[in-house]
């Protein structure tokens, strides 16, 4: 073979980094879904031992309401009912979500629709902040201002569900807003037109043109917020009172999955029946996490039906 | 009543809800800065923390807190740009894409405990690194790498499509295109996302518990060996943060001043947030007009 026929045939220099380069970023992104396979695959191995190493019966284990792993009922079956957690986690999540939603479509219609130069210089700057104070001072100020406030009105001891409804509504309320305010700015332009030629009113056309079909995006938005409180761990921890019993009102201290996660993780044994079962609430909120994963993607495909 | 006057209702009700959103802010900043500025002095920036008795600083979860940032963003801003320049560069529309961007979507939601669990699990168990800086920052990475690689690929895509043309019709390959051509333009997003991910890592407590520990063994400032365990730097140690102390000291500390010190603890973490934020516009401004020339 001639020097020039060799040449053209061997691998160029910039062939040889483009290899090196595409490897490197298939290497990276690769390592993002090993990750995502290993949380699941060593949760769901930790968790689902409660039900084939300790026999646990998960119908028992999902409505039975007394949480105390260490200790055996009458038929020598462990007490390790999640019920109490699970009902206090969608009741913070929902009457969180019920309290966010009028605020943040309110502040996000006020954004795009009514003001949009105040919104711009006061809202947004307010939205982005809250968003970026970190939860465990949430909390701090849920346990110095929002407990004893309750505990002033109410009486009892100010823990409870209310408590961590509070703390969670301040929390998601600027992601439902921004996710809102987004959904409401690709609401074409022409639809406000032609609703306002018609002779409707500004809150006649947000209210039954502009909302209706900025609806998918709002839903997505207010999933997306409860995703996250129905996650949000030390803040809601710190307030709720971490009682691990059925709530029978908004002020009686409860507990959510999160809430025993956080603080019975470390006191337990690895291995252990009572660290299992606790593995078992990691395993149930990596679930909901995914539900509500495929609940936003639900609401995005039947929105682009339209 | 007729349809102007719901109008006028219900614009004002909309004005009285952003009003009410701008008091929950300003109440809430105001709240801790209060409580929490005048508790602030050089001593509780220093000292270490007590833990049965009054007058305890923040100090070495301060620099804990900083240590653990550098370390987790030197681990995930590599592996985001490469993930995010293979999503950006050379994914293809097709199944498999589809199914990187769903476990990315699927990271990203999850609830940071679970990811904390799973550093427990994984790194702190598992690979034997105890409750350390190495297990926080390698838990903090997962948290924070989702969002990151979210954040370089919407940048890089951002840049136009004839700049890569430019670069392919010189005759640089794809790579070399990316890094030294797509790259630098999209630099300032790319920077902006990143400061405003090391905000987000700064508060990050749940994720820390169990991965980076909930001790703050005293540091000896003077010795600068990594391998030492009173080391500062040394990766191997357990450190309590800044957000994990005052997660810990609300729901288990018995010192006398805890209300003040996690005032004060707070002040200094929102503080450290603002401070993230107004970075990250100003250089993301700064290097765009350095890189564009306007």
């Amino acid at each position: 073979m001639d020097p020039i026929q060799q040449a053209m045939l061997k691998k160029s220099h910039a062939a040889k980094l483009e290899r090196r380069g595409k490897l490197i970023s298939l290497f990276c992104i690769s390592l993002i879904v090993v990750v995502v396979l290993a949380i699941f695959f060593f949760v769901a191995s930790r968790g689902l031992a409660t039900f084939f190493t300790n026999k646990v019966n998960l119908w028992r284990f999902l409505s039975q309401t007394t949480w105390s792993p260490a200790v055996k009922d009458a038929s020598g079956q462990p007490q390790v009912g999640a019920l109490p957690m699970i009902v206090g986690s969608f009741g913070v999540t929902l009457l969180s979500a019920v309290i966010a939603t009028p605020f943040a479509v309110g502040a996000a219609i006020f954004m795009t629709e009514i003001a949009p130069n105040l919104g711009k210089k006061v809202l947004q700057p307010v939205i982005e902040l809250l968003v970026g104070i970190p939860s465990v001072v949430y909390g701090f100020i849920g346990l110095s201002v929002v407990v004893p406030f309750i505990r002033n009105i109410f009486g009892g001891t100010g823990f409870g569900i209310l408590a961590g409804t509070f703390v969670l509504f301040v929390m998601i309320l600027p992601t439902v807003t921004s996710m809102t305010v987004d959904a409401l700015k690709a609401v074409p332009r022409h639809y406000r037109e032609a609703s306002l030629a018609l002779g409707g009113t500004r809150w006649q056309t947000i209210s039954r043109v502009v909302l209706r079909a900025a609806m998918p995006g709002i839903l997505t938005g207010i999933v997306f917020g409860m995703a996250r409180a129905f996650g949000e761990a030390l803040a809601v921890q710190m307030v709720i009172g971490n009682a691990a019993l059925l709530p029978t009102n908004l002020i009686s201290p409860a507990s959510t999955l999160t809430s025993v996660l956080t603080s019975g993780i470390g006191n337990t044994v690895m291995g252990s029946l009572e660290n299992n079962a606790l593995w078992s609430l990691a395993l149930l909120l990596l679930l909901m996490s995914l539900a509500f994963n495929l609940l936003i993607r639900w609401i995005g495909k039947k929105g682009e039906i339209k | 009543m007729d349809a102007k006057k719901i109008d006028r209702l219900a614009t004002t009700i909309l004005y009285l809800i952003a009003g009410i959103i701008v008091i929950i802010l300003a109440s809430l900043l105001g709240y801790i800065l209060v409580r929490g500025l005048p508790h602030i002095s050089w001593h509780f920036l220093t000292a270490p923390s007590q833990s049965f008795k009054a007058g305890g600083g923040i100090g070495i979860q301060l620099f804990n807190s900083l240590y653990l940032l550098v370390l987790s963003m030197l681990i995930s801003v590599p592996l985001a740009l490469g993930a995010g320049i293979y999503l950006a560069e050379y994914a293809r529309e097709n199944k498999l894409t589809e199914i990187i961007r769903t476990a990315i979507e699927i990271l990203s939601s999850l609830p940071s405990v679970v990811v904390g669990l799973f550093g427990f699990l994984v790194f702190v168990l598992q690979f034997g690194f105890g409750f350390s800086i190495l297990s926080g920052a390698l838990a903090l990475t997962m948290f924070n790498l989702p969002l990151l690689t979210r954040n370089v690929e919407d940048s890089l895509r951002q840049v136009s499509f004839d700049q890569r043309e430019a670069g392919l019709a010189l005759g640089l390959s794809r790579w070399e295109t990316v890094i030294h051509v797509i790259i630098p333009e999209a630099l300032p997003g790319i920077i902006t996302g990143m400061i405003l991910g090391a905000g987000r890592v700064f508060g990050e407590a749940a994720a820390l518990i169990y991965t980076a520990g909930q001790s703050a063994p005293a540091l000896d400032f003077t010795n600068w060996n990594p391998l030492n365990i009173a080391s500062p730097l040394n990766p191997l140690r357990p450190a309590e943060t800044l957000a994990v102390h005052i997660w810990k000291i609300n729901s288990e500390g018995i010192q006398p001043d805890a209300a003040a010190v996690s005032a004060g603890a707070s002040a200094v973490l929102i503080l450290a947030v603002l401070l993230f934020n107004v970075l990250a516009r100003v250089i993301g401004n700064r290097i765009y007009k350095k890189m564009t020339a306007v």
